[in-house]
């Protein structure tokens, strides 16, 4: 049924959603509270470029990835100057495409989690003695608690879903970068429909799961709330 | 020591201008109407607002000056806010604690004594939705008492509930006041909550204070409001005295004299508030001797403000005690009423508050 290859591309992807969604939700939830209790004017332009990866082509964002982390690009000539080598091309690149590819799956249910919970709970743990950090963690966090399962599997469904960035960054290396959605290309390209179906079916199956987590949290947290 | 106030806040259209020192102890009542800025002043006592070059000082303790801001969570505030707003992720035993935890050690009301204060016993384990308006609203109190605040802010803390209860409340808080020593602030716009909780009485209306003092003394000012409106009513101190079992009556002992109300179970001694409407009280020049009311003081008129086109009304010292008499202009001037003038007054009904 699945050949090794195929296993290999599948770990590679299951990796590259792990390590991006925990980098994801370190990096997205001081963004995602900033963004839900900031009453800037300039919030608006944040807004903005966290939403980007949402209409932008995955080859554009993969391109500009390309030119950036590549040996002549800024981040490129910065990490060779540091004694690193290039990301383009390697797991490490993928994972960096990946993140800005996802964040605003994970960001704007955090966002819209953290904006529901209102400012009244944390006022009421700021009267109650409790640190900004402690009421942070100890009221914001739990309260918004649901909205950190949903941006974890979205921000996870949508990286196993990733395919134009991958190609625009990763290339194409069996063991490094070759994940499960770029097989299925290959093995269409090649007419091994076999191959393909397994794979893709394994795809469909994973991703229904997860959005059907998703739906089914959220409606248990709604009921729980009301 | 006392808790003093200083500060002017804009709010889009909004200017509050609030000045007033009263003692930092008892409990203090923020009183006007709807939309003056109670809550507002409530919030910057706990840090939730920031005037520019306010001044707060609680207990000699300075909060805000032109220099310093102590932030809320270290002010030791405790706050109940007008709407129940208990953690929806805690249990009433996990809210409770939130504070407990959170409280300088031997300070104030234990957590044992605040769910006893507030009778939490049989709730301890129950989640805030599965909870009543009032029993939400008494955890939220006994939350802030666990606290162990230096200061208690309660904005209209009955507001939200109705009135069974509200009168389900109402003895927790007077057992608050007669039984713990934190300071109060009190917000509230009901002239019944006033009267039986409050010591000290800030008058706000529009953003600004019309005055400010011993609630005794504010509810019979005539300059203010208050007296003036037809449900002013005086306050008195009184202890029982003892019961008459015989006619079903309670004698009461005050600085004005002895008054007398259908019977109640309260113990001799025990400390008690009257209230007596000023609509309710005629004056007369002599003691009368044939008539049925029981509750006469002799007094002595302080002073006199015309209250409507045809009546006045008019401030006694009864023995220290302030009282007030609404009468027609016609009958003040016929008893020839002034300053001085030693006169009886009769309370047709007596109110015991606690």
């Amino acid at each position: 049924m699945l050949e090794p290859a195929d296993i290999t591309a599948l770990a590679i992807t299951l990796k590259l959603a792990g390590v991006s969604t925990l980098i994801l939700i370190v990096l997205g939830t001081p963004l995602a509270w900033w963004l839900a209790r900031s009453r800037r004017r300039w919030k608006l332009v944040v807004e903005a470029l966290v939403a980007l990866p949402l209409v932008l082509p995955p080859t554009v964002l993969g391109f500009y990835l390309l030119v950036a982390l590549g040996p002549e690009g800024p981040v490129g000539a910065l990490l060779a100057a540091l004694g690193g080598r290039p990301l383009a091309f390697t797991f490490p690149g993928l994972v960096v495409g990946s993140v800005i590819y996802s964040l605003p799956f994970v960001v704007q249910p955090l966002r819209d989690a953290f904006a529901a919970t209102g400012g009244r709970p944390l006022e009421v743990a700021a009267t109650l003695r409790a640190s900004p950090l402690d009421r942070f963690f100890t009221v914001a966090v739990p309260l918004a608690w649901p909205g950190f399962l949903t941006a974890a599997v979205l921000g996870f469904a949508h990286t196993v879903g990733e395919f134009g960035v991958v190609l625009m960054i990763g290339g194409n290396i069996p063991g490094e970068t070759r994940v499960a959605s770029i097989a299925i290309y290959d093995h269409a390209e090649t007419l091994d429909y076999a191959r393909a179906h397994v794979l893709s079916a394994l795809l469909l199956g994973l991703s229904f799961v997860m959005l059907l987590a998703v739906y089914a949290l959220n409606r248990r947290a709604r009921l729980v709330a009301a | 020591m006392s808790i003093e106030a200083r500060f002017r806040l804009r709010r889009g259209g909004f200017h509050l201008d609030v000045a007033f020192e009263v003692p930092a102890r008892g409990v203090t009542a923020l009183f006007g109407p709807s939309g003056c800025g109670k809550t507002t002043v409530l919030r910057v006592f706990a840090g939730l607002e920031r005037p520019p070059g306010g001044l707060l000082r609680v207990d000699g303790e300075t909060w805000q000056d032109g220099r310093r801001f102590v932030p809320s969570h270290r002010r030791g505030v405790g706050y109940v806010f007008q709407e129940p707003s208990l953690f929806p992720h805690l249990s009433v035993r996990g809210n409770l604690d939130y504070a407990a935890r959170r409280a300088p050690r031997g300070g104030g009301v234990g957590l044992d004594e605040a769910v006893a204060l507030l009778g939490l016993e049989a709730l301890l384990d129950r989640r805030p939705a599965q909870l009543s308006g009032g029993e939400r609203q008494r955890v939220a109190i006994a939350r802030a008492l666990a606290a162990a605040p230096r200061l208690l802010l309660l904005d209209e803390p009955l507001a939200a509930v109705d009135l069974a209860r509200r009168r389900e409340i109402l003895p927790y808080l007077e057992r608050l006041h007669r039984e713990l020593a934190v300071p109060v602030i009190y917000v509230s716009h009901a002239p019944d909550e006033v009267a039986r909780l409050a010591d000290h009485l800030v008058l706000m209306d529009g953003g600004r204070i019309r005055g400010h003092g011993p609630v005794a003394e504010m509810l019979t000012r005539l300059d203010l409001p208050l007296a003036l409106g037809p449900d002013a009513e005086a306050l008195v101190e009184a202890v029982v005295a003892g019961h008459d079992d015989r006619y079903g009556l309670t004698y009461l002992d005050s600085a004005a004299g002895r008054f007398t109300v259908t019977g109640c179970a309260l113990p001799a001694g025990q400390p008690v508030r009257l209230r007596i409407a000023a609509r309710d009280v005629s004056l007369t020049l002599e003691r009368q001797s044939g008539t049925s009311i029981l509750n006469i003081v002799p007094a002595t008129v302080e002073a006199l403000a015309p209250a409507g086109p045809a009546q006045v009304t008019v401030r006694l010292d009864a023995g220290g005690v302030l009282l007030l008499a609404r009468i027609t202009r016609k009958s003040a001037e016929a008893l020839e009423l002034a300053p001085g003038r030693r006169v009886y007054a009769q309370a047709k009904s007596v109110a015991l508050l606690s």
